[in-house]
């Protein structure tokens, strides 16, 4: 077994400290009560401040515990505030792709659309955020799964919406996999006849996967003559949710 | 042959923005710096203009470098800037005299109510088709003057120049070309709007010296050729950022507009080639104008309090922890429970132009949640719309048929949807993010030829989004209804001391 990190185990005593008692402590009383330096406990403190689990009162300066704590294992990143940040790259990606654009989230065992930027061609199209689609028939679910956005597994029941659809849990684990290994997800033709999809990983801090962004489009315009997706396609969609990747504060991969 | 591309300087309030776009008017790269902002006394607001160039000659490098480009690819610079911010500089040493003033700052308060008492008042806003307020640069250059009255003397000799920060970046760009565009001229309440020339009565009004001022030119043509920054390259444009968003929205036509939704909003409509004088409280303004053409002129709106709202929600009540989550809260309920807030905050602007009013929260039960607040919250940028639209129908006489939106809270879908439903036209976001600097760009472009015309620009119009209204008609007329007697409430609550 490798050593353990030490920094990793004065974080979580802190963390255990802060939960019991009053909830809120000044600087000097955590690196007292733990037997460290001021300038140790302000770093771990600074840390934990960073991704949420800590919280400092303007006021008093003391510590507690943060509302990131409370909602580990829910979606840490508001939905709003994922498509806030990820509006200026949504875009650019709908204007170089030619094609409809849409970041999707894990709520309720299903991908829930929380953006959407219409294909830039003029014609009529709907808004369709707020929309709940499957986890294994579409792009965006199947990168939500395969990173375990949300802490969310593998669908068990599996719906077959055209004769393409995954059916079985064998295929879709093989499927993810795959996504894995490339780092990015297509459906072709798995959700709805005609139409093609490609999606990448959208990651927050400490690189969680926090979302999905991808383009859809007509089979022919999305894949070459072997049904596969155009290469310069997928190098936009992951260039595109690299850069919020970035944005949203996910180290540089 | 080796591609160009198009260059524009953002010169905004709180930071200033050189972009890289190509050819279909899609963003090739951006950099941005911030400046400090200083408030030496309550109500004043200042820029340091040597910063600011500062960071135009940062900023010209780094966009060329992240765009893979060089300077003899770019075809022309397009600038938008903060409107109405005030600066003064001597001549022959090319050092601003003190910071500048910023738009924002009200310290020449009492100077123009006194003012606005004077004998000639009333030319001077005939001339300028604008009411007498501290919002404009032209008092702001008589207070300058009077409160150093070393550089009057000067000032008649030309050796103090005046220039909005357009005037200034031309001037530092092309090593001493002092000239400003139509559109913020229009804004220093000392050009006369129908000869787009500056007022001989409005100069005499103010008592400001014409050898300070910069020469009027239209803001699409070619203004000169840069020697720094951008060595070589034409200046092709010059627009305040509000005329630039119409422009980028391609809102060429009478009867088109945009609303820019920031932490104020401002709506333009574009009322063509005549000057429609506002009866209900909105500016008249220059919109465009290309070289060798007439002037497009514009209505505008100015919602003082919008994004700001939502900053206060979690700022200073902190119920949010961040500016996108009053969409989560708001939707948390149905509805707004009978609450409207009206952020009267330092009076109200458009279509009232009350300063004694003051900010109010009515409607308030046991059963009001913070969701409801939440949605109050959106819903005063809603009907702080409706209510300039309404005023631009009145004045203009078109009707509206379409709202064309841009700025940060176009990320909000709630409050967009509640946008189409209180106007009841359709709200429609274009797939360009930044409008302010791709309406410079394009203005540019048309000037050098980079771009054939105005149809053409229209090609690249994209919608990225669009909201249709859905309200029932009678909730629409109660829901405003209620919320004009919450504006009601706000008026007269300060005294005159």
């Amino acid at each position: 077994m490798p050593g353990t990190v030490q920094s990793i185990e004065r974080a979580a005593a802190v963390l255990r400290l802060l939960s019991g008692g009053s909830g809120r402590l000044p600087l000097g009383e955590i690196a007292r009560s733990l037997d460290l330096a001021k300038g140790t406990t302000h770093g771990i403190l600074r840390t934990l401040q960073h991704v949420g689990f800590v919280e400092q009162d303007s006021v008093s300066g003391y510590y507690r515990l943060g509302p990131a704590l409370r909602d580990l294992g829910t979606n840490y990143l508001d939905v709003n505030e994922l498509r806030s940040r990820s509006i200026n790259w949504a875009d650019p990606l709908a204007a170089r792709s030619g094609e409809a654009v849409r970041i999707g989230t894990v709520r309720a065992g299903q991908v829930l659309i929380v953006h959407h930027v219409f294909r830039p061609d003029d014609t009529f199209q709907t808004l369709d955020v707020g929309t709940m689609l499957p986890l294994h028939a579409t792009a965006l679910g199947k990168v939500l799964v395969a990173y375990r956005a949300a802490a969310v597994g593998p669908p068990r029941q599996l719906d077959r919406f055209t004769r393409r659809t995954i059916l079985t849990p064998r295929a879709l684990a093989a499927e993810l996999h795959r996504v894995h290994e490339a780092g990015w997800a297509a459906d072709i033709e798995e959700m709805t006849p005609g139409i093609a999809a490609v999606a990448a990983p959208i990651r927050g801090y400490g690189g969680l996967v926090v979302g999905a962004l991808g383009i859809s489009g007509l089979v022919e315009r999305i894949c070459d003559s072997h049904y596969h997706p155009h290469q310069h396609l997928v190098a936009y969609v992951r260039d595109a949710a690299r850069a919020i990747s970035q944005d949203l504060g996910a180290a540089r991969r | 042959m080796t591609e160009h591309y198009v260059v524009t300087i953002d010169q905004g309030t709180t930071s200033t923005r050189c972009i890289v776009f190509d050819s279909r008017g899609r963003l090739v790269s951006l950099a941005q710096h911030e400046h400090k902002q200083y408030f030496p006394k309550p109500g004043w607001v200042e820029h340091d203009a040597a910063e600011i160039w500062r960071n135009v000659e940062r900023l010209a490098p780094e966009a060329l470098r992240r765009a893979g480009i060089t300077a003899s690819q770019v075809a022309a610079l397009g600038i938008a800037n903060q409107r109405e911010t005030t600066l003064l500089w001597d001549r022959d040493t090319g050092n601003p005299v003190g910071h500048a003033i910023v738009w924002q700052d009200t310290r020449t308060d009492s100077l123009v109510r006194s003012l606005s008492e004077a004998e000639g008042a009333d030319q001077v806003v005939q001339d300028s088709a604008l009411p007498m307020a501290t919002y404009f640069s032209g008092p702001r250059v008589r207070w300058m003057l009077d409160h150093h009255p070393e550089l009057r003397a000067r000032a008649e000799r030309g050796e103090i120049l005046f220039g909005t920060m357009e005037t200034w970046l031309i001037w530092k760009l092309t090593g001493g070309l002092h000239v400003t565009d139509v559109t913020n001229a229009s804004r220093t309440m000392l050009l006369d709007i129908h000869t787009l020339d500056w007022s001989p009565a409005a100069l005499a009004f103010f008592g400001i010296p014409r050898a300070m001022l910069p020469e009027v030119r239209p803001s699409v043509g070619v203004f000169g050729t840069a020697v720094a920054a951008f060595p070589g390259v034409r200046i092709g444009a010059a627009l305040g950022d509000q005329q630039a968003a119409l422009f980028g929205q391609t809102c060429f036509a009478p009867g088109e507009a945009k609303c820019t939704y920031g932490t104020g909003s401002f709506l333009l409509l574009n009322t063509g080639a005549e000057l429609v004088r506002s009866t209900h409280g909105l500016l008249t303004t220059v919109a465009y104008q290309m070289a060798g053409g007439p002037a497009a002129y514009a209505l505008e709106g100015s919602i003082a309090i919008t994004g700001s709202l939502v900053q206060w929600f979690r700022d200073q009540l902190e119920l949010i922890a961040s500016a996108p989550e009053i969409e989560t809260l708001a939707r948390t309920v149905a509805d707004n429970g009978g609450c409207y807030i009206v952020p009267a905050f330092s009076g109200l602007y458009a279509p009232y132009w009350r300063s004694e009013a003051r900010g109010v929260i009515v409607g308030l039960t046991s059963y009001i949640t913070k969701g409801h607040l939440a949605r109050a919250v959106l819903e005063a940028t809603a009907w702080q719309t409706r209510e300039v639209v309404d005023a631009m129908n009145a004045d203009s006489g078109l009707d509206l048929t379409t709202l064309r939106v841009d700025g940060g809270m176009t990320a909000d879908n709630l409050l967009m949807q509640f946008i189409a439903d209180v106007l009841d036209v359709p709200v429609v976001r274009p797939l360009a993010i930044e409008t302010v600097s791709l309406g410079a760009a394009y203005a540019a472009g048309l000037a050098v030829g980079y771009w054939p015309d105005l149809e053409g620009l229209r090609q690249n119009w994209h919608r990225a989004a669009q909201w249709l209204p859905t309200m029932d008609p009678a909730v629409r007329a109660a829901e405003y209804g209620n919320w004009r007697r919450a504006v009601e409430r706000t008026f007269d609550w300060t005294r005159p001391a």
